[in-house]
């Protein structure tokens, strides 16, 4: 049985989930008009003639924007059509100064693919239904004027795509990876960014329930969810909801809902009857977008590494971990750093290994302390890999390490010259060490006796005893076999 | 001296090249025209200080022998032509106050080529129309009368201002736009040629749009070889409208040899239709005639959807309306109704105060054959059988090089006739729709009076870019029909 199920006191329940995930589009313009897309900026300023649909004004598409879209129908296993149109979708409001989006219904740019995500150490995949471009709409602002609403047409005209997934997701932590895998690839590709707080990723969750082994149940669509941990409580509280509903014997009704992140809850927006007829139709001011071969196999040429593909490069080249490989590639700058600190430290073994384990712990650990990118560390790969050189060849110990990351971290200097100046060299003087063991032995007669009696685990109370002496700089390997020949003598 | 205003623009170009006469003196001579014509209602916007200070700089250039291909010409604007800075109501109170700041494609380039522009013409309103009579400024009457009546005549539409003012020498070019006849049909009423050019050849950018499938600018001439001239400046690739075609313009002067020996002129049988004038059809057999005795072959063919070609028109051109005008919401320019209390009220007042019954008529009908369960059965239908009436035109300029056919079934009609019954006035456009469906060009030339006294026009039809060779057989009919405006226009 499904771990995904949700058992009640009347049974088992199964949740439905498909996603349509709206991204912009990672380009200088607009679909449609020169303006350009920087987010933020002085409302009204990033407008053209187009994007206020002055009269006259007529669509030229934005072939960056194409050009992007293709790559991430590619980057998901998926058909890309040849043939694609721009159709109107017509309806009336204020920041919508055409009467109409210009989008793709009838025939999208990009059929059917997948994208498989981790879950529970399982791959699984997660069919991609289609994705489509269309114009984002302008911002309504209804706060800063007492009895007037203000329009911002900044947004208005910016490429967007629209990704939406066959109903695959089955629970809440499903979709949540899904949009975690599914930004990542976009980071990777370099056609979105996917950015959440900026409003340039929402997705709207399409949402039913149904008994294992029965037809799907009426869905609900919770629209425009902006954080992925949103998406998850959005889901958890419909769950509930519509669980709650169907148990009373009564209905789930098909309608739009709006998630309030204020108080966890989802709530109606507008019901099925309320659905606007849209009046799909072919944009006449726009020819089909016609594609040749040639032109989607050289940007299939031109696709960077994917996520899947460096993690399984890493795992093989490297012998990271999957764990260590899955941490490392999912943010876009980590692996850069992460291979130019190999490459510096030079092909040793267990070397990669080592600088995973430092990049992923220390390293992400000051990052996140003064809220830094990887790319602004203060450490560079190449005094990372420096110090992983100093740990290896057993000039310092690990625990002198994190004392001298914290130092390079602060004052910029390089490992090397923190050991000379700290005095932190290893003590790997066989005769030095052997002495000072035979003291401590001598100083703990007691413990000496309960250790050959048979308590093993005892060595580490002489361990530490020497490290304190040594202010931490014995070579732990050398104290180990020292101490256990001494005490077996 | 002679009256400026009786020369074509072959004759002004070359006598202002050679100093006979100065822009200036011509252009004084329109504004003349202008107001001694002003009763017949040409012109929405005059712009006549502008045009005497373009003239003399015009005269500059001539002196410096730096004449542009169109210089000095005296040239009327429909005004659904955006024009920078100038008044652009395309006939309609709802953009009653709209002065844009972009100049049209196709404006930008006459202007630059020399022209200059006497004013802004009345339309219907929104092009949407065959008699002028839906404008919101009234009316535009045609200088032609019934022999022995005064009663005011149509002068056909939508570019009825432009075609009076050409025939009633207020211009001497005029440009129009054409979406199912409204260049051609109101050359045929007011006895001037009227060239409608392959869809795509002359930029749609900065006219506002009525059915952008449909929509072609095109100009209205006193005489064939006027319209070469004109046409050459106008055609040509334009990178704001991605429907306009990359397309070598040839020299279409060059094209008027006035031979046509060999020349397969096609007779449709299907446009011998009851409602025919009987006159009409008399000078439809006799051009024929023309034709061949100059040595052309005529050839009965067969163009059997032609019946179709109405019923797809009014489908497809109300459709794209009625998506094309919801910009027009009186939130961002144009009029908006006083007293509105929300953004819904907004609409619905501004709208139903600032358009006319025809286009409301239009826009229903439009958003009818678009709503949720009529798209199938109206407008993709429609899209098919358009598709039918276009393989007709391919498969028959497979056998002709152009087709002879009646521009209009009739001679200009009264004042107010015909506006009672909306299917009467959209028999007009019963040989003149077809063309548009197919994107092809079209001319009317004007090659008798009737016995009423009323000038009646022939079309030419070509294949996709045949502009010469309706324009070479145009040629040819003027030459040998003789037709002239009357003495006292």
């Amino acid at each position: 049985m499904s771990k995904n199920y949700v058992k009640t006191s009347t049974g088992t329940w199964e949740v439905v989930i498909g996603l349509e995930v709206h991204t912009q589009i990672k380009t200088n313009s607009k679909l449609f008009s020169g303006a350009a897309t920087t987010f933020a900026g002085e409302p009204n300023s990033q407008v053209s003639f187009v994007d206020a649909a002055m009269p006259g004004m007529l669509p030229v598409p934005n072939k960056a924007c194409i050009e992007q879209t293709v790559k991430t129908g590619l980057a998901l296993n998926a058909l890309i059509n040849l043939v694609s149109v721009f159709d109107r979708k017509n309806y009336f409001y204020p920041d919508l100064p055409q009467g109409y989006q210009i989008s793709q219904l009838y025939h999208p740019i990009v059929g059917p693919g997948y994208l498989e995500i981790d879950i529970d150490d399982t791959v699984k995949k997660i069919g991609i239904e289609r994705i489509h471009i269309e114009q984002d709409a302008g911002k309504s602002v209804h706060d800063v004027m007492p009895s007037s609403s203000l329009i911002d047409l900044n947004r208005s005209g910016i490429g967007l795509m629209e990704i939406v997934t066959q109903p695959d997701i089955r629970s809440g932590e499903e979709a949540m990876e899904f949009i975690r895998k599914l930004r990542l690839l976009l980071w990777y590709l370099g056609t979105s960014d996917a950015n959440m707080e900026e409003g340039s990723l929402r997705a709207d969750v399409n949402i039913s329930m149904h008994r294992p082994g029965t037809p799907f149940g009426t869905r609900a669509e919770i629209k425009n969810v902006n954080s992925i941990r949103f998406i998850g409580q959005a889901i958890e509280y419909e769950i509930n909801r519509q669980i709650g509903l169907l148990e009373e014997g009564e209905q789930v009704v098909q309608e739009t809902r709006l998630f309030d992140a204020a108080k966890g809850v989802t709530r109606s927006m507008r019901g099925k009857e309320d659905a606007q007829d849209y009046r799909y139709f072919p944009d006449p001011d726009l020819l089909p977008v016609i594609l040749d071969e040639g032109f989607v196999q050289g940007l299939k040429d031109s696709l960077p590494e994917l996520p899947d593909q460096k993690k399984k490069r890493f795992m093989e080249s490297y012998g990271l971990s999957k764990y260590d490989a899955s941490v490392i590639i999912s943010d876009i700058r980590t692996p850069t750093y992460f291979e130019s600190a190999v490459k510096n430290a030079g092909e040793k073994e267990g070397t990669a290994k080592l600088i995973a384990n430092w990049v992923t712990t220390e390293l992400f650990r000051v990052l996140k302390e003064e809220s830094l990118e990887i790319d602004q560390s203060k450490i560079p790969a190449a005094s990372l890999a420096e110090l992983v050189n100093l740990i290896q060849d057993g000039t310092i110990s690990g625990r002198t390490a994190k004392e001298v990351f914290l130092d390079m971290w602060t004052t910029g200097k390089p490992a090397k010259i923190i050991v000379e100046e700290k005095g932190l060299l290893q003590i790997s003087n066989t005769s030095e060490l052997e002495q000072l063991a035979e003291n401590v032995i001598q100083e703990n007669p007691d413990v000496v006796q309960k250790y050959k009696a048979g308590k093993d685990k005892l060595l580490g109370f002489f361990v530490g005893k020497m490290m304190q002496l040594t202010g931490g700089k014995a070579n732990p390997k050398i104290v180990n076999e020292i101490l256990v020949k001494k005490l077996s003598e | 001296m002679t009256d400026l205003t009786r020369l074509d623009y072959a004759s002004i170009r070359k006598g202002l090249t050679s100093k006979a006469f100065t822009t200036k003196e011509v252009v004084q001579s329109y504004i003349n025209k202008m107001d001694s014509t002003r009763p017949l209602n040409c012109y929405i916007t005059e712009c006549t200080d502008k045009a005497l200070k373009d003239a003399a700089a015009s005269d500059d250039r001539i002196q410096n022998n730096e004449a542009r291909p169109l210089e000095g010409l005296p040239l009327a604007i429909k005004d659904n032509y955006c024009t920078k800075g100038i008044l652009t109501t395309n006939g309609s109170k709802i953009l009653s106050n709209f002065i844009p700041p972009y100049e049209s494609t196709i404006t930008h380039r006459l202007k630059g080529a020399g022209a200059i522009a006497l004013g802004k013409t009345n339309l219907d309103e929104f092009a949407m129309g065959s008699s002028t009579i839906t404008s919101y400024y009234d009316p535009t009457i045609n200088p032609w009368k019934k022999e022995g009546s005064d009663r005011d005549l149509t002068p056909g539409g939508s570019s009825g201002g432009s075609s009076a003012s050409v025939a009633a020498r207020s211009s001497l070019i005029a440009l129009g736009s054409d979406t199912g006849g409204s260049i051609r049909q109101p050359a045929s009423f007011c006895g001037v040629v009227g060239l409608k050019p392959t869809y795509g050849l002359c930029s749609r950018f900065g006219i506002i749009a009525f059915a952008s499938s449909l929509d072609q600018a095109g100009p209205i001439t006193r005489t064939v070889r006027d319209s070469a001239i004109v046409l050459k400046q106008m055609a040509g690739h334009d990178p704001h409208d991605f429907t306009s075609v990359k397309y070598p313009v040839p020299d279409y002067e060059a094209a008027l040899t006035g031979n046509i020996k060999g020349l397969k002129v096609g007779i449709p049988k299907e446009y011998r239709m009851e409602g025919l004038d009987f006159e009409v059809s008399e000078w439809w057999e006799k051009t024929s005639q023309w034709l061949s005795e100059a040595g052309a072959e005529i050839i009965d063919v067969s163009l059997p959807h032609t019946r179709y070609a109405l019923p797809v028109y009014y489908i497809v051109a109300p459709a794209e309306a009625s998506s094309n005008l919801a910009r027009y919401d009186g939130v961002r320019y144009g009029y908006r109704a006083e007293g509105a209390e929300s953004i819904e009220e907004i609409y619905e007042m501004t709208r139903t105060q600032g358009f006319g019954d025809e286009v409301k008529r239009r826009i229903l009908l439009g958003t009818y054959v678009l709503s949720a369960g009529k798209y199938e059965d109206y407008y993709l239908r429609a899209q098919r059988v358009r598709q039918k009436v276009t393989d007709d035109f391919t498969e028959v300029f497979k056998s002709v090089d152009v087709l002879l056919t009646p521009t209009t079934p009739t001679t200009a009609f009264e004042l107010g006739e015909n506006t009672a019954d909306p299917l009467a006035m959209y028999m007009q456009d019963l040989f003149t729709v077809a063309t548009n469906l197919a994107g092809i060009p079209g001319i009317s030339v004007p090659v008798t009076t009737s016995r009423e006294g009323l000038p009646i026009g022939m079309q030419l039809i070509g294949p996709r870019f045949g502009e010469e060779v309706i324009l070479r057989t145009a040629d040819v009919i003027e030459r040998v029909a003789g037709f002239k405006l009357k003495e006292e226009f």
